[in-house]
């Protein structure tokens, strides 16, 4: 039940994202649509490796080593998450390094601006 | 007006797909059968308490190796694209000299920045026992490095002796993946050094110096990231 809301809500960001990738003209808000994409498929990524009644897969006192496998969420997902995320954010670093320069060029944010690479 | 029907229309497209996507979703019952074994293998075999770190610093150390490189070259590529000329940037906006940070601002950095720096090592340092590890324990130390770049604008990082630290972190790291090669069963197997007990702090092999390695790179690669974004400043440039 719980990872069916998780999972719902990042569905959602990443349309929100996508949304805003399409209709903003304001290179900086095309950014944050990007980076909303992102985060809504990490949110989903860890849905999905949700087990029913599952917890974090770390062993300790409260999960036994012999029970893990049993109750333990997936770990996979979770690592793949921390990779996206830090890959994530560097991207966005190389998006806004670009848009200083962009602005730099013509004095303005739009994206109608910069019509030269349009095909 | 015709595009922003276009937009509608590629909206919900995406819409129905992602609805059929959360409607045709059920809640797993029990672990697929490589999560599975990564759970029972992790503790067993490689002592790390927290299966993610032991995924992300042995199984898939590899993917780890690749995604610091590509936080190297972006690094890289921020500093080569926004350096290349900074004086009109500069020029364009903000004042003659960068504003002094407020009082409040830099007495919260100088309580903050001691924590977040004991935090970070806390972090980095429990990443095979609890949730923690390199990447998140670098992350926290650009945060305070952050911090300290908003408090005192005019601070120059040093980058020469990050890009040092980081590039001896790097070759360590590579280092102890070859070690692995040579001395356990391939590269980056954590089995270089003793297992030690199950839960201790000195224990899981080399998981934990591998995160550290890590959080120091990923913090330094971070920074100066961070540091490729700040305009230059008016002192440096009167030396140019």
């Amino acid at each position: 039940m719980i990872s069916n809301i998780v999972l719902t809500t990042g569905l959602l960001l990443i349309l929100i994202g996508i949304w805003g990738l399409l209709t903003h003209r304001n290179i900086l808000r095309i950014i944050i649509g990007f980076s909303l994409m992102g985060t809504g498929t990490h949110i989903v990524t860890v849905a999905i490796g949700y087990v029913k009644n599952g917890t974090a897969p770390i062993i300790d006192r409260v999960l036994h080593m012999s029970e893990a496998p049993s109750r333990a969420v997936d770990p996979i997902s979770s690592a793949l998450v921390v990779t996206a995320i830090v890959i994530g954010m560097a991207v966005t670093a190389v998006m806004l390094a670009y848009t200083i320069r962009l602005y730099d060029s013509k004095k303005t944010l739009s994206i109608d601006a910069f019509t030269e690479s349009k095909w | 007006m015709t595009r922003r029907f276009f937009v509608v229309v590629a909206i919900v497209l995406f819409g129905l797909v992602f609805a059929s996507l959360a409607i045709g979703y059920t809640e797993q019952h029990s672990l697929r059968a490589l999560a599975e074994s990564y759970v029972r293998l992790v503790p067993q075999e490689l002592g790390a308490p927290n299966v993610i770190t032991g995924i992300l610093l042995t199984y898939r150390a590899f993917d780890t190796l690749g995604e610091v490189a590509v936080l190297f070259m972006v690094g890289a590529g921020v500093v080569l694209v926004l350096s290349a000329d900074r004086w009109p940037r500069a020029a364009a906006y903000g004042p003659e000299k960068p504003r002094q940070s407020s009082e409040i601002m830099q007495s919260g950095a100088q309580i903050l920045a001691p924590l977040i720096a004991i935090f970070a090592a806390y972090i980095i340092m429990n990443g095979h026992l609890s949730a923690g590890g390199g990447f998140q324990g670098g992350a926290v130390i650009a945060s305070c490095v952050l911090l300290l770049l908003l408090a005192y604008p005019q601070y120059q990082l040093n980058i020469e002796f990050l890009s040092i630290t980081e590039s001896v972190a790097g070759a360590l790291f590579v280092l102890a993946g070859i070690a692995g090669l040579i001395v356990a069963d391939g590269f980056l197997d954590n089995r270089i050094l003793p297992l030690g007990q199950f839960g201790a702090f000195f224990s899981a092999g080399a998981i934990p110096v591998l995160s550290i390695l890590l959080g120091v790179k990923v913090g330094c690669e971070l920074s100066v990231i961070l540091d490729g974004f700040r305009p230059e400043l008016v002192e440096q440039k009167d030396q140019v």
